[in-house]
């Protein structure tokens, strides 16, 4: 015992004595809450738009009206022909043109059809589908507007609900994604890079000589970076909470037991790490690579899974990061209860015990 | 041959034909010697020949092919736990906590070596006053210059007096002087009781032991006093001695 706690107060003084790390570590979360939650947003708004109605009539004002009202969308620019529909992209001037077509008025009462087009500057996909979505949302609305003084018999109006996130806020999604990706960070990078360090040193090799056991060396390790894990959990559930007003809606014991159970993933994960490398810098560089892109990537943080091809599917079945947030949005945000994340649970409870024997065979105890 | 090592207080390090073999490789061919108490045993040898092979084999840190061994009374392959308890080890490589200071570092190992918190307290300040490190207590050992970072690894490795102390090229790259000072805090563990193990490169050195063995290509060539294999090879110095046996290696150092 005696020789357990010698050895973890070691740890904290390695840590708190690289002020620059803990710093880092620290502030991680916030800056990448903040950043998530205020400057990177995959919300679109205030959309730049140039307007091309050659006849100026009642119909397309209401629609360019409707347009730059919407908060998705600024009129910044009117052009007389066609032409001009080029340099507009080119310089950047506005990411979508709507172009009314010759009496555009006239033929909607005349006919009863009339035609705009839609011109995206689609070099962001997504962005693109969103704001051309918004844009044609609009336009229909106008459209029942005209309606609603000619009564249609046939009336399908659909009516789309968001469940749980109503107003279809990001931070509901990336709150789990950046609790998934710091824990690996903090846990499993970190862990490994420690013990890593001590072959490097040299000082590995005295402990091995002396008659402290491989798992006192392993547990005390550890300990650091949990405790710096529940330190950020901490914060990271503060800020989402007060600053982005994501509500924990479901229990928050379930949020700590799933969470500390990822967090065990995660040490084990870097326990692993540290096992099958000699160096920090390739300890970092198989954390960086073969943790941090996936679970960035492939964990349903930033692409959705379902849309991804079969195979890929696949691999993010073996990606921690993922189970965890799926267990997360379940009870952050959908409110259920523990009993309805038991795969998500079962899953990670399986991972941890195959990472800690695996990694507990390979950890030497001897030099060879 | 006969295969049970005979037990005797007076003999701390036992050898017989301890072997290492790396795949085809044999890093230490059957090799035989015994170390009695309070002795300063030289092990030498070019680099590649084995020493440090040898040397992890007697501490534990590595498992014999063939042979046994004993250390301080326990057998290196069944009783390693005992034997680790029972011994110090400092490496080649400069091997304390650069980031913690002075005096974590003893209280560390003296943690991991089971002491009690007045013991380390005493024998902490006991060694200050010996190494003249009264001041130096609460640096950083990182801040300290080599000579002094290694009389303080070496003062680590004894912390817990232990029957037995390896030290595995203690004094590379450290000036004269330092070496010197270092090599009284050697014979002051001797005159406590503490038998030393010690490999180097230094033929000085060797001179400082009061026996010596010479390794080539994973073999002991010669082991005797200095005086004696001086005698022996017609030799003027330690040196010479060796010059004689490493040119006979095949083996090219690494």
């Amino acid at each position: 015992m005696k020789q357990l706690l010698s050895f973890i107060r070691k740890e904290f003084y390695h840590i708190l004595r690289d002020r620059t790390t803990v710093m880092i570590l620290l502030l991680m979360p916030i800056i990448q809450i903040i950043l998530f939650g205020f400057a990177l947003t995959t919300e679109v708004k205030n959309t730049e738009v140039a307007v091309l109605a050659p006849t100026n009539d009642e119909a397309s004002s209401r629609i360019i009206e409707k347009l730059n009202a919407s908060a998705y969308f600024d009129v910044v620019a009117r052009i007389q022909n066609t032409d001009e529909i080029q340099p507009i992209f080119r310089d950047a001037k506005a990411k979508l043109v709507v172009v009314f077509e010759d009496h555009f008025a006239e033929k909607l009462h005349q006919t009863g059809k009339a035609h705009i087009q839609l011109i995206a500057d689609a070099t962001d996909p997504n962005a693109a589908t969103s704001f051309t979505f918004y844009a044609s949302n609009i336009i229909g609305a106008y459209q029942q507007e005209l309606m609603g003084s000619n009564v249609n018999p046939y009336q399908i109006i659909p009516e789309v609900k968001m469940l749980y996130n109503p107003q279809m806020i990001g931070a509901f999604n990336f709150v789990p994604g950046v609790l998934g990706m710091i824990m690996i960070l903090i846990c499993a990078m970190m862990t490994s890079i420690a013990i890593v360090r001590e072959k490097e040193m040299g000082t590995m090799e005295i402990l091995l000589v002396s008659p402290m056991k491989p798992i006192y060396t392993i547990l005390s390790k550890i300990t650091p970076y949990f405790v710096l894990s529940i330190v950020n959990f901490s914060t990271i559930m503060l800020l989402s909470v007060f600053v982005l007003h994501v509500p924990i809606a479901g229990s928050f014991v379930s949020l700590v037991v799933v969470s500390l159970l990822y967090i065990f993933v995660a040490l084990a994960l870097g326990l692993l790490i540290s096992t099958l490398t000699s160096s920090q810098t390739a300890a970092m560089l198989i954390s960086g690579m073969a943790l941090m892109i996936p679970v960035m990537l492939l964990s349903g943080m930033i692409f959705p899974i379902e849309n991804m091809p079969l195979v890929l599917q696949w691999v993010s079945d073996i990606i921690p990061a993922k189970w965890y947030i799926t267990a997360v949005k379940a009870i952050m945000i959908k409110g259920l209860g523990i009993t309805s994340v038991l795969k998500e649970v079962g899953i990670l409870s399986f991972m941890a015990v195959v990472l800690v024997t695996v990694s507990l065979k390979k950890f030497k105890v001897r030099l060879e | 041959m006969n295969n049970t090592i005979q037990h005797n207080p007076n003999k701390v390090i036992i050898a017989e034909n301890l072997t290492k073999k790396f795949g085809n490789f044999t890093a230490v061919d059957h090799i035989s010697f015994e170390v009695e108490k309070g002795e300063i045993f030289g092990f030498l040898g070019a680099n590649g020949a084995g020493k440090t092979t040898a040397m992890r084999m007697l501490c534990g840190l590595s498992t014999p092919t063939g042979g046994k061994g004993e250390v301080a009374g326990f057998d290196i392959g069944s009783q390693t736990e005992l034997v680790k308890k029972s011994i110090g080890y400092m490496s080649q490589k400069f091997s304390l906590y650069d980031d913690l200071k002075v005096w974590e570092n003893l209280e560390l190992f003296g943690g991991i070596y089971g002491m009690n918190n007045n013991e380390i307290k005493e024998k902490t300040n006991d060694l200050m006053k010996v190494l003249k490190f009264e001041n130096l207590r609460d640096n950083l050992v990182g801040s300290l210059p080599l000579g002094f970072k290694q009389k303080l690894a070496f003062s680590v490795s004894i912390f817990h007096s232990p029957k037995v102390v390896f030290l595995d090229e203690p004094t590379g790259g450290v000036d004269p002087i330092t070496r010197r000072q270092f090599w009284e805090l050697i014979y002051d563990a001797t005159s406590r009781g503490i038998t030393v193990f010690v490999t180097t490169h230094y033929m000085d050195e060797a001179e400082y032991c009061d026996r010596v063995s010479i390794m080539v290509d994973g073999r002991i060539e010669a082991l005797d006093s200095p005086k004696n294999l001086k005698s022996q090879f017609n030799a003027k110095s330690m040196d010479e001695v060796f010059q004689q046996l490493a040119r006979k290696s095949t083996r090219k150092a690494d």
